[in-house]
């Protein structure tokens, strides 16, 4: 058996099956460039093929697609945001997802877990209270749980927090879920593959040209490309690119990290998140336990990952599941959040004309790839974007008018 | 662990101190336009690269200066800075 399957491998009539074509060399000119092969930047690609018949589309990936923040998150996908426009907003995003696995035609393991916000003080049932009303107003589904109801969907928790932190209620939000990261930027790929945009790893924009305030190029390792319209999607990396076109933005970068234990049997269904013990947790569909913390607290352009961080998550964590002192994490890694003043996004058009910025997505982008995608595709054809995305746009800080999501957005996920 | 150096106090671990953001001189609200107090209060300079950067040691309650390298995390320098140029 091993021999036969040995030589199918190698055989020529069954050559592995590739999710998008291997591009080498960019053509001169391209509609429109997109920086960075995250999900973001493959989901806008994706929706302006297949929206607006928008396919002379290059993505431009400096490494390879999903090796930024998009393949090293911790997969949690909620709506249960504090303001109107980012519940909103997110909530469109987790329809979106709802049926992507079958729009995509690939599994993109979307597991609907139901998610718990855990309060250890009056004050966090306070905004706890605040974010069901606001989900609620919506049409999300989200309400107020006792520690009864907690015990019950996860009795593996210890409600005392091992009498550090006791648990006296939490926000409790239905549409909670988890899915395959990587899987994500890999089924956008192939869909816009699919319609004719061109995919370019290892090519990296190293310079924006703009005459008279209009895009006119980008330079990259791989060729010069002359286009109208430039879209940065580059998460950890957009300041360096906002800086090549002079654009100045809120956005500082700062590391976040994560980790998994070694894989067990399923116990874990629900996602928990602690924000007074700083730590969330899910259980992965390999049985590993996925954690993640807060920020680190320093500007910092690195992926290295740090003792401090796991000492400190592993501490709260065992304060929550006691049981869980004799599982070894196996593997911790870090990502570049671009972080903004109100924890909400950076979306749409710029003062610069043809130059479009999808950033600001801190610890909170995965869950928004779809929409993002969806609303920069749209923004970036009509050349106007969409009232669902207006309260995110640049100029918000020069008016004044930020929005204020920090009190669902300060634990990373 | 990683330590830092603090100008009255000596090398300290770091759980000590607290990042006090990039030093940043203060336009005169009287003679600026709306658009540049915006932008001072909102705008950073994000990108990489050597920065001169409040921190303090919290047991001491010193305020010092550290320019310090963000993508390696090196610090070149740590100092306190002149009473004249905080009053800025
Ligand atoms: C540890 C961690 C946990 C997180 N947990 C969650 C979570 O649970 N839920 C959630 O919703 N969000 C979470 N996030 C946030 C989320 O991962 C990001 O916001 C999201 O993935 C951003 O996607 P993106 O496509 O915009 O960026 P990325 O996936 O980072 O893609 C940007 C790409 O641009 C490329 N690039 C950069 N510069 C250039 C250049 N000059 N030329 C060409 N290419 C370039 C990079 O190589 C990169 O691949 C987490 C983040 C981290 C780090």
């Amino acid at each position: 058996m091993p021999l036969r399957l040995l030589k199918y491998a190698i055989s020529r009539e069954h050559p592995a099956p590739r999710f998008f074509r291997d591009c080498v060399e960019p053509k001169k000119t391209y509609d429109v460039v997109i920086i960075g092969g995250g999900g973001h930047g493959l989901a806008a690609a994706y929706y302006l093929a297949k929206d607006y018949g928008i396919t002379n589309v290059a993505v431009l990936e400096k490494g390879y697609i999903g090796g930024g923040n998009t393949g090293r998150n911790t997969t949690i996908i909620r709506s249960n945001y504090l303001t109107p426009e980012g519940v909103k907003f997110y909530d469109a995003s987790v329809k979106i997802y709802e049926g992507l696995s079958e729009e995509l035609d690939l599994n993109l393991f979307y597991s609907n877990r139901g998610h718990f916000t855990l309060a250890h003080t009056e004050s966090a049932m306070r905004t706890m209270r605040w974010r069901a009303e606001v989900n609620k107003h919506v049409g999300v589904e989200s309400y107020v749980v006792g520690p009864d109801e907690i015990s019950k969907a996860c009795p593996q928790l210890d409600i005392s927090c091992s009498g550090q932190a006791p648990i006296i209620g939490a926000l409790y939000h239905a549409p909670g879920s988890v899915a395959r990261h990587d899987g994500v930027a890999w089924g956008y790929a192939r869909g816009a593959d699919q319609f004719g945009v061109e995919i370019f790893q290892n090519t990296e924009v190293t310079r924006i040209d703009v005459k008279g305030g209009k895009v006119c190029g980008v330079q990259t390792n791989n060729g010069y490309i002359s286009t109208n319209k430039v879209l940065s999607a580059v998460a950890g990396f957009t300041p360096r690119i906002t800086q090549m076109v002079d654009l100045q933005t809120p956005i500082v970068i700062h590391p976040l990290q994560a980790c998994v234990t070694e894989p067990m049997k399923p116990w874990l269904d629900t996602i928990l998140v602690s924000g007074s013990l700083h730590v969330y947790v899910s259980q992965s569909s390999r049985g590993e336990l996925v954690m993640g913390s807060s920020l680190d607290p320093y500007e910092m352009h690195s992926t290295r990952s740090s003792l401090d961080f796991v000492e400190g998550l592993t501490s709260h964590i065992t304060d929550m599941f006691p049981f869980l002192s004799n599982v070894k994490v196996v593997r911790q890694w870090a990502g570049m959040a671009d972080l903004t003043p109100d924890f909400a996004p950076i979306m749409g058009k710029t003062p610069i004309e043809g130059f479009y910025l999808d950033a600001g997505w801190g610890t909170w982008g995965f869950k928004a790839t779809p929409i993002s995608g969806k609303t920069m595709a749209e923004t970036i054809a009509r050349d106007m974007a969409p009232d669902l995305i207006k309260s995110f746009r640049l100029s918000r800080f020069e008016d004044y008018e930020l929005t204020g999501e920090k009190g669902a957005a300060s634990v990373g996920h | 662990m990683k330590l830092l150096q603090c100008p009255v106090n000596g090398i300290r671990p770091l759980s000590e101190f607290s990042y006090g953001g990039e030093f940043r001189t203060m336009p005169d609200p009287d003679s600026c336009t709306d658009q540049q107090w915006a932008a001072y209060v909102h705008y950073r300079s994000g990108a990489p690269g050597y920065k001169k950067e409040w921190w303090y040691h919290m047991p001491s309650g010193t305020w010092f200066i550290a320019e310090r390298n963000t993508i390696t995390d090196k610090v070149s320098r740590t100092y306190l800075l002149p009473k004249m140029e905080v009053a800025v």
